[in-house]
């Protein structure tokens, strides 16, 4: 009697054991590197906006289609020309304890328009009002249709926790580039997960948050460590010993071995991230001419490119806003035509050729010394000699800075996830007093541009502003302003049962709380 | 023996010394920080605020002076991307590499001298020739090949060991945890300390058998075998003990060197320590953690030297430390 007494208990206590490590899921994951610091404010970055998702919340995310989703907002409206008003999510804990209201947006509102980083994407925010503990009002300068897609950039703060001194007596909500700071080493946030323990560049481990508000969310992982894998053959190789379960970036040089092994999958998709090529119309007095452009444009077999170097793990380009971006103008068709190419630098005189400089990045982006050099192969067929130069991006940026050869590489991806951006920053006319075309190496100058860009980011309606918007990229492609290379495609790797499917996106930033593992 | 340590500590300061100054002056040459610090969109006032926030405005020689009159007294700067003092950091690094290390000398000296004493031995045997066949390949295929061999097969394939990392590791004192405690941690220190030693294991085989070969042939060895000694003793009392010598002293500057360069294995492995943590440096433009590193390791040959120098003494009593008596 008394054994088998013991005998069920032993088997109610196997069964409750089995249930318990049955539904605590962990996923280890690898990526390249690890969040630089715990304070989401300090660094605009992909690592750092994957953090921001993981243990924080925005008001409203970007669903894979590109829309709007609600998150900390429930609901908003646009209450006139200049004001956006959000009605705010009640019930939702901080990872202290402490209750979240509008007041923590106001503050942490402030603190994203004293970041360095982040003032650049609110310049256009004049305000954030509250109305009352659950009601806020966004107030631009003047009439903004970006109001929504800056939105997603605003995760609230605890601003109980980040306020005071700390032990050193220095102000607990400060932003610190350089060096420790409270807010770098510590966190309070709404999001899914609580940072448990962090070894920089070693590992993260981060635990559910108990009180997470989003208690739909099939999301069923407990545990994330997260562990930076430099070497990317390292990565693929974690992955595939089963040592991790999820690992990004995935090199496309690796794609068939991940797809041949049965217990990793790999999911890709269509990325945002503009690849090109600007020529120098300060340095170079031929490339002044819109046909010896046109010529180059014409010169450079894009299509070939995405097949042969980028294993079609891209999109061939020929404009910068890619599909799905207002600014996305259908017409324009990638237009590789040596003959025409041949043509049009006879046209400009320049039959015999000249010679160029050129230079890229090696450790940038996808491919990227590869591609340069096939593009200068490909100017040689129009006897534009090219004196190609490919280096780490340490030493590329302070060249690019110093617009250092004749033919520049840059690729961009739109913080705002809309096309104005694109020509903020590579096509408007480089002014040091507004920032605008502060990556325009080209110097490409267009009155045109200049003003509708402008124009456009004060045109709230839609459909008004996509026509704009398209119109600047067909100037682009008339003046040849640029060389357009590709879009980026995104890839992630997991093992099998991690299902990644749902929760990744165009931003790179896969939702890791809506993760689901079988 | 003071006067010749007292000259040791002066090299030192010298050698570092000049370590920093090329630093230094080589600065702009690393990249800019700035740029792993902040997002590609943020003003170029923003930028030169943060240059400036950094010292990085000054003239060089201002920010040199600087970097010295703090170096003084015991602050090798602040790296930008652990925001901790960097001798800090390479001191927290640091038993992550030496483990990693000392593991692939032990290897290398329980391999190398039996198998190195055998080729000598018995110079024409089928394994001393396939010995050094092996060997010869041994030293040219790169470190980070055989790492990556070794993880296809051992970890992807069949699954056996694990691809990268320290594991789980036993905290001891201070910064140091070790591998060596816990089974998790003795299986991830397994691979990285095979392909770390594949380089210097052949040359080590390689030595051990020139100068055994040396020695056999010698005065004494033959005079043993005349006085009817057997071959066993002569082999291990009268020839290795003598082949030893040389093979101390390369061994003592090998390992030195070991410990600067384990940075190919470290990275393919993802193993924590110094090497890696150096290649990530120049990668991010970590001025500080670059500089400070490299005269930490200028530091190490110095004190490494030192020792093997005095080592030597001590064995061999004819070595002049101070080379003044003639």
């Amino acid at each position: 009697m008394k054994n088998r007494f013991l005998l069920s208990t032993c088997l109610v206590m196997a069964s409750l054991l089995s249930f318990t490590s049955a539904s605590a899921k962990e996923l280890r994951m690898a990526y390249d590197a690890d969040p630089v610091t715990l304070d989401i404010h300090e660094q605009l970055s992909g690592g750092i906006l994957q953090l921001s998702h993981m243990s924080f919340d925005p008001l409203i995310r970007w669903t894979k289609e590109l829309s709007f989703q609600p998150r900390l907002a429930i609901s908003w409206q646009r209450i006139n020309v200049s004001t956006v008003r959000f009605s705010l999510r009640k019930g939702v804990k901080f990872h202290s304890g402490n209750m979240m209201t509008a007041q923590d947006f106001k503050w942490t509102f402030n603190r994203l328009k004293q970041s360095p980083d982040f003032k650049g994407i609110f310049a256009n925010f004049e305000t954030l009002n509250v109305v009352d503990d659950y009601t806020i009002d966004l107030v631009t300068t003047g009439p903004y249709p970006l109001v929504l897609h800056t939105a997603t950039y605003i995760f609230p703060l605890d601003s109980k926790f980040y306020t005071g001194t700390d032990a050193n007596g220095r102000d607990k909500g400060a932003i610190v580039k350089n060096g420790a700071s409270f807010a770098s080493t510590n966190l309070s946030g709404t999001g899914p997960f609580k940072v448990a323990s962090r070894e920089q560049g070693i590992k993260v481990v981060f635990e559910r948050f108990a009180d997470y508000w989003d208690t739909s969310t099939p999301g069923n992982v407990d545990r994330i460590v997260l562990t930076p894998i430099k070497d990317e053959q390292t990565r693929v190789a974690a992955l595939l010993s089963g040592d991790v379960d999820f690992i990004a970036p995935v090199s496309p040089n690796d794609f068939n071995q991940i797809r041949a092994s049965s217990d990793a999958e790999l999911i890709t998709m269509p990325g945002t991230r503009i690849i090109t090529f600007q020529m120098n119309q300060n340095r170079r007095e031929e490339l002044k001419d819109q046909r010896v452009r046109m010529a180059i444009v014409h010169a450079v077999n894009n299509e070939a490119i995405v097949k042969k170097i980028m294993k079609d793990f891209a999109t061939t380009a020929a404009q910068m806003s890619p599909p799905g971006y207002l600014g996305h103008n259908p017409n324009l068709k990638p237009r590789y035509d040596l003959a025409l190419a041949k043509q049009l630098m006879k046209d400009a005189g320049y039959e015999d050729g000249f010679s160029i400089t050129m230079m890229a990045p090696n450790n940038r982006y996808v491919n990227d010394d590869k591609i340069a050099q096939a593009v200068a192969t490909m100017l040689s067929k129009i006897n534009i000699a090219v004196d190609l130069q490919t280096m780490p991006k340490a030493q590329y940026w302070p060249a690019f800075d110093d617009r250092a050869a004749d033919i520049m590489m840059i690729g961009w991806h739109s913080d705002t996830e809309d096309s104005a951006n694109f020509y903020e920053f590579l096509a408007m006319t480089p002014d040091q007093s507004s920032g605008m075309g502060a990556y325009n190496s080209g110097n490409y100058s267009s009155d045109y541009v200049d003003k509708k860009t402008v124009m456009a980011n004060q045109e709230t309606d839609v459909a008004n502003r996509a026509t704009m918007l398209q119109a600047i990229e067909n100037k682009l492609f008339q003046d040849a302003a640029f060389i357009p290379l590709h879009w980026q495609n995104l890839a992630w790797a997991a093992r099998k049962g991690v299902d990644l499917d749902p929760i990744v996106n165009a931003q790179n930033l896969p939702y890791l709380g809506d993760l689901v593992i079988r | 023996m003071i006067q010749f340590l007292l000259k040791r500590v002066f090299q030192a300061a010298l050698v570092m010394l000049i370590i920093s100054l090329f630093c230094f002056s080589i600065q702009d040459t690393l990249g800019d920080p700035t740029r792993e610090m902040a997002a590609m969109s943020m003003s170029d006032a923003e930028r030169e605020n943060l240059r400036d926030e950094l010292g990085l405005n000054d003239p060089l020689m201002m920010q040199y002076g600087r970097f010295l009159s703090k170096a003084l007294q015991g602050d090798l700067g602040t790296s930008y991307f652990f925001k901790e003092p960097t001798l800090d950091v390479i001191l927290k690094k640091m038993p992550a590499t030496l483990e990693l290390a000392f593991a692939a000398s032990i290897l290398i000296f329980t391999i190398s001298i039996p198998m190195g004493v055998f080729c000598a031995i018995k110079p024409r045997h089928w394994f001393s020739r396939l010995t050094m066949a092996v060997s010869v390949i041994g030293i040219s295929i790169p470190v980070f090949l055989t790492a990556l061999a070794m993880i296809y097969i051992f970890s992807v394939t069949l699954g056996w060991m694990p691809s990268f990392g320290r594991g789980e590791v036993v905290q001891v004192w201070g910064y140091w945890s070790t591998n060596f405690l816990s089974r998790d941690g003795f299986a991830h220190i397994v691979m990285p300390a095979i392909a770390l030693s594949s380089i210097m294991l052949p040359l080590f085989i390689r030595l051990v058998r020139a100068e055994m070969l040396e020695v056999l042939s010698s005065e004494y060895v033959k005079f043993a075998r005349a006085k009817g000694l057997s071959n066993l003793p002569v082999y291990l009392k009268h020839a290795l003990k003598n082949t030893m010598l040389p093979v101390i002293t390369v061994g003592g500057v090998q390992i030195g060197i070991m410990v600067a360069y384990t940075i190919l294995t470290e990275s393919v492995f993802q193993w924590p320590g110094m090497g890696f943590m150096f290649l990530e440096a120049v990668n991010r433009s970590d001025i500080p953690l670059i500089t400070a590193y490299i005269m930490f390791v200028g530091f190490l040959f110095v004190v490494v030297n030192t020792l093997v120098d005095l080592l030597y003494g001590f064995i061999n009593p004819m070595v002049d430390l101070v080379g003044r008596r003639q």
